[in-house]
């Protein structure tokens, strides 16, 4: 009477094609970066020659720099800001500018690109024509734009993981003493470390991927790498950019293996010393 | 000697603490809110030629105070039909784009909580490690995919089921499918946040009490899931709307979008007061749903 046979679930056919549709286009930057044709869509033979090409490109290289200059002071100051930001939000009970704050903390997150890069770019030309600074835009308001937008994500992050902590550890630590200062430093902080981990390398690909926001505030000197590559894709596919794009996932893909085989060492050994107590 | 003591602490801690708070609070105050009263006040002044683009409000000349408020920027983008177009096009696209996007999203999310709890957190990081790679190659990807003489194409005609090429770039289909690909992420990670936690013993009981699979999914699971709905919804419809990359690159001239009006009212006819205009009437549409969004992430921040 076995009419009904056990068949994979919707959902779980559906996620199979949804992870196929998430990386099948990626799959296919990958193949033709070794495609030795000019013509993306043509293959003709395995070739290495568009990552020598790639490291020959000086323009794409001090891009190259100059994104990763600004993406990790951005993801830095980012993290402080974001981290503060959160802290007031899920530890200082109420106080007059709390909806303002919470308000302008969450707003980065869906406001258009469009909007938030213009914005900033007329404020950096006000405040240049009242106190003139800045004199020239570049490196310096690219990372006043990303830490602002950024730490909005690092305060979604790191309020997360805040709300989760039991605040009674904090609360013993005042109890004897501790000063609010120094149990931030001691107490709160190595807690919350894994989120300020996460969120500071959230902050950081999300300046190292911005176009549209960088490309507003910039000034004639400063290229992003997003700024030089939308240049060149604009004109069409380049095999130069499969190279490129096929680095960045590699990059990508090994930082994630790594934070994978990481959160599951510990937590393997946590069942490991669960089971101990359980069992001693 | 002791008590003054306290109170002195005490007041150290009040002023640190509202030193505390005054940091991110100027900082925002300084870059997020005062940028967008700029932005008003250039969408009511008049374009000019000068260095930057765009007269005066508040003149003082021959001792007399002339303040210039001009609201022709924002009739102008109601008379000239190419703006409502391109407003209309935009919301249009985006509000079929989330659609798609929860519909793939939301089968996928539910998998994921459904999952064997050692699988999960793979699954987690296998969607959304895409958006931590490009937004930018992402969309180019599908440039290679769905040009004329790009992979489709090839395999179809290659096949012989076509003998001209579809044309799929420069389309509304490409920019959905671009929006749909890019965003799936953001929309997957809210709704798996909250179908995890969902309780099972809520299921079990509406089982028990001999409710069928579909309609425990339509009475229990669905309701309970709605915040994660919300806020996916929002984190892809709102930047969608205001989309400049995907339109630009997959989009032809007749997808108009009004992010990518602005980018070159902005960039290529200069004209500041148009395009703070642009972002001030965007702004008001997506009002609400970012009021929206907000309701619900900020009860998610402050418990």
């Amino acid at each position: 009477m076995s009419l009904v046979r056990r068949r994979p679930h919707f959902s779980t056919v559906m996620l199979i094609i949804g992870l196929l549709f998430l990386y099948l286009p990626m799959a296919v930057l990958v193949v033709y970066s070794f495609n030795s044709s000019r013509l993306v869509t043509v293959w003709a033979g395995f070739s290495t020659q568009w990552y020598a090409a790639l490291f020959r490109d000086q323009q794409i290289l001090s891009a190259v720099w100059t994104s990763l200059e600004i993406a990790f002071f951005a993801a830095s100051m980012a993290v402080c800001l974001g981290t503060v930001a959160a802290f007031v939000m899920t530890r200082f009970g109420r106080f007059r500018g709390k909806t303002a704050l919470s308000s302008m903390v969450t707003a980065p997150l869906v406001m258009p690109e469009v909007i938030t890069g213009l914005s900033l770019l007329l404020l950096f030309v006000q405040m240049a024509q009242l106190t003139g600074w800045p004199a020239d835009r570049g490196a310096g308001t690219i990372w006043i734009a990303h830490t602002t937008f950024c730490s909005a994500y690092v305060a979604v992050v790191v309020a997360a993981r805040l709300r989760e902590l039991d605040s009674s550890i904090e609360e013993a630590a005042m109890d004897l003493g501790s000063p609010p200062l120094k149990t931030f430093f001691f107490v709160t902080l190595p807690i919350i470390s894994p989120a300020l981990v996460a969120g500071w390398l959230l902050a950081f690909t999300l300046s190292l991927d911005d176009l549209v926001i960088a490309s507003f505030v910039s000034g004639p000197g400063a290229n992003t790498l997003p700024m030089v590559v939308f240049s060149s894709v604009r004109m069409g596919v380049s095999p130069k950019i499969n190279a490129l794009a096929t680095l960045i996932i590699l990059t990508v893909s090994l930082a994630t293996f790594l934070a994978w085989y990481f959160m599951r060492r510990n937590e393997a050994k946590r069942q490991v010393i669960l089971q101990q107590e359980d069992a001693g | 000697m002791m008590l003054s003591h306290l109170t002195a602490t005490l007041r150290r801690w009040q002023l640190g603490r509202r030193a505390v708070i005054a940091f991110p609070l100027i900082w925002l105050l300084l870059f997020f809110l005062l940028p967008f009263a700029l932005v008003l006040k250039i969408s009511l002044s008049q374009g000019a030629v000068a260095i930057p683009p765009y007269g005066p409000l508040v003149e003082y000349a021959d001792q007399t105070l002339n303040i210039f408020l001009n609201l022709g920027n924002y009739l102008f983008l109601l008379s000239d039909s190419l703006y409502v177009a391109a407003y209309w096009g935009s919301v249009k696209t985006a509000f079929m784009s989330t659609v798609v996007c929860l519909l793939i999203g939301y089968p996928m999310a539910y998998a994921m909580a459904r999952a064997p709890a050692r699988w999960q957190l793979l699954l987690l990081l296998l969607v959304m490690l895409p958006s931590w790679t490009s937004f930018l190659i992402r969309v180019y990807a599908w440039m290679g995919i769905l040009s004329n003489s790009g992979l489709i194409n090839n395999l179809l005609m290659g096949l012989g089921l076509i003998e001209t090429p579809l044309r799929m770039m420069n389309t509304q289909f490409a920019v959905v499918i671009g929006i749909v690909y890019a965003y799936l992420p953001f929309m997957v990670l809210p709704l798996y946040a909250h179908l995890t936690r969902l309780d099972n013993s809520l299921l079990e009981a509406a089982s028990d009490l001999g409710s069928r699979k579909l309609n425990t999914f339509i009475k229990v699971t669905l309701p309970l899931s709605m915040g994660g709905i919300i806020a996916g919804s929002m984190l892809v419809f709102i930047p969608a709307v205001g989309e400049f990359v995907i339109p630009e690159l997959l989009g032809g001239p007749n997808t108009l979008m009004i992010g990518k009006v602005l980018w070159e009212e902005f960039f290529l006819n200069r004209d500041w007061p148009i395009a703070s205009a642009l972002a001030m009437v965007m702004l008001l549409l997506l009002l609400i749903p970012i009021v929206w969004f907000h309701r619900y992430q900020s009860r998610e921040l402050e418990e």
